[in-house]
């Protein structure tokens, strides 16, 4: 892990500005950023594993190796796979200090309710929230 | 096969039909809108647009007991649509015609009084396997407070009603049969005057949600005998939150009201209030005055199209698309019954619905995706979902073109 989350999300606002706000590619984008995803194990595809709020079904597990999260995640819909997808390329491999005191700022700046619209917007914020939880679940396990 | 076309021309004129409607002239995502999510709500032609805007702007005042001008042109305009809504569907009498906040409230409205009148112990309420949520969850709370029981008619694969199921069903210890006309998810045409006319042998009384039926079907209920009936303005051309219930004179009367408050009473003491009389014992406290208003220019819009052509020009829609569908690898449709309105459910294996919405969305074209408030219908079909495509008058064959190379285009982009 060479990059910094902010650098991280420099790319993925890149990356979304060279699509030029065409409605198409942007979706066509998302839903190939969930194909690099590494496949979920069915074993972790249990209803606990799957994040509360969201329309589509997202299964998310971690893993806490040497003081830094490893996420792993799979959805019934690519789209949403692919908005995952993002949050595991920012977050994966770091500490949970790390991720609690990041900014996603390119939510923002990627405009990301007018792109995925309202609904997957707000799954997209439980997403995050669900990943957060376990960042402080294990900050507060290493404290112990 | 020019003739045809030509005479499908002369039959009926979609392009004059969509001047009328703004929303449709605009791009979404940089391509012309192509509407089809008209199973959830229809858009608006002009003359509902403007007769909103008008009453706000000329006529607004709050109805009967008015005595001044204003009040007396929004009274004499509310009961204008009363008066053309008893004859858009054949009502005996205008004050049969209870004005509600959709096809929602006038089942609850039913559900909440001759419901609660009605229904004892162990009595029986039949509804059917492809109900709207809207027409589920107001009989399962009445029942569960009753201790009545509800009893489901089964579907055939085709997505039909079992009428050998219902004759089973049907018992003396049925008191309410409540239908919809049309299936929102599957365009199924229910057989309801069989439905009726059966359930009136067994002495009950029958709902018809006609939510689907309204923007299609021409509608008699003088001929059909149902006892009630609720639709929703919005799903015909007409404007949002005013609905409509039509109930028989007799069991009107012989129901409790449901909500107190204004307008439905006659005398208020604190000892004793009496009820006002039919329509307005059923509709407490101001009501949607400009909506109901607009709602006559709805009618109006649709008694002038001509009927007949207008439904052979959507069928027309609904089959192009159904084989248009059909002949692309790894669709399967659902809901393909013999009787249908303009509504095509369909699940591809390869692509979720939510996914399929959104590309089509990217291509400028509405269409609904998810379970579609029949969630009882989808656990009986096995998925989660569906995507649907339904049309409305002003729908076009270019459009449903468009949309099947569109579908076509997204599954083999997936493909590889
Ligand atoms: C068959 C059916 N019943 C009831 C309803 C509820 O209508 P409303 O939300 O206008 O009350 C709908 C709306 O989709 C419907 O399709």
């Amino acid at each position: 892990m060479n990059q910094s989350i902010n650098e991280i999300q420099e790319e993925i606002i890149d990356e979304f500005s060279m699509l030029g706000g065409d409605m198409e590619s942007t979706v066509f984008y998302i839903m190939e950023l969930g194909n690099h995803l590494p496949p979920l194990d069915e074993k972790y595809k249990i209803p606990e594993n799957l994040v509360k709020g969201c329309q589509s079904k997202v299964w998310l597990t971690t893993s806490f190796k040497e003081g830094k999260i490893f996420f792993l995640a799979d959805s019934n819909t690519e789209v949403t796979k692919g908005l995952i997808s993002m949050l595991i390329r920012i977050w994966n491999g770091r500490t949970p200090k790390e991720i609690l005191n990041s900014d996603l700022y390119f939510i923002e700046k990627i405009g990301m309710q007018r792109v995925v619209g309202s609904q997957r917007s707000n799954g997209f914020a439980s997403m995050i929230k669900q990943m957060k939880l376990y960042a402080l679940g294990y900050q507060q396990k290493e404290k112990v | 096969m020019t003739t045809l076309t030509e005479n499908k021309q002369i039959l009926f004129d979609v392009q004059s039909v969509r001047k009328k409607f703004p929303a449709l002239h605009q791009k979404v995502n940089g391509h012309p809108l192509v509407y089809f999510d008209n199973a959830a709500t229809s858009q608006k032609p002009k003359e509902v647009i403007d007769a909103l805007s008008h009453f706000y702007e000329k006529d607004n005042a709050n109805i009967h007991r008015g005595i001044h001008t204003l009040a007396e042109r929004a009274t004499a305009e509310f009961e204008e649509t009363r008066k053309a809504v008893q004859s858009f569907i054949h009502a005996p009498e205008a004050e049969e015609i209870i004005f509600t906040s959709g096809t929602t409230g006038g089942i609850n409205l039913v559900a909440q009084t001759y419901g609660r009148k009605f229904l004892k112990k162990g009595d029986e309420v039949i509804l059917s396997a492809m109900e709207h949520h809207s027409n589920i969850v107001p009989w399962q709370m009445i029942c569960e407070e009753k201790g009545a029981k509800l009893k489901v008619i089964p579907i055939t694969e085709a997505g039909e009603l079992i009428l050998k199921e219902y004759k089973k069903l049907l018992s003396a210890k049925t008191k309410i049969v409540s239908i919809a006309y049309v299936s929102n998810t599957l365009g199924t045409i229910n057989p309801v005057k069989d439905i009726i006319k059966l359930a009136h042998e067994a002495g009950a009384k029958v709902l018809i949600d006609a939510a689907q039926a309204i923007i299609h079907i021409p509608i008699n209920v003088k001929e059909l005998d149902c006892d009630f009936m609720a639709f929703s303005g919005h799903k015909m051309y007409g404007p949002n939150g005013m609905g409509v219930l039509y109930g028989k004179r007799e069991l009107l009367e012989a129901m409790p009201p449901y909500q107190g408050g204004g307008e439905m009473i006659k005398e208020v003491t604190f000892d004793k209030t009496t009820y006002n009389e039919l329509p307005y014992k059923f509709e407490a406290g101001t009501p949607n005055i400009a909506d109901v208003v607009a709602m006559k220019n709805a009618i109006d819009f649709v008694n002038s199209l001509d009927r007949n052509a207008a439904l052979i020009h959507e069928h027309q829609l609904l089959q192009k698309t159904m084989s248009g569908l059909a002949g692309i690898d790894g669709i399967r449709l659902i809901g393909t019954a013999k009787h249908k309105t303009g509504v095509v459910s369909f699940v591809s294996d390869r692509i979720h619905h939510f996914d399929m919405g959104m590309m089509l969305d990217a291509k400028g074209i509405a269409i609904r995706t998810g379970h579609h408030c029949t969630e009882p219908l989808m656990n009986l079909l096995g998925i989660e979902g569906t995507n649907r495509a339904s049309f409305a008058v002003y729908n076009t064959e270019e459009e449903v073109d468009y949309f099947i190379e569109t579908v076509k285009g997204i599954i083999q982009k997936r493909k590889k």
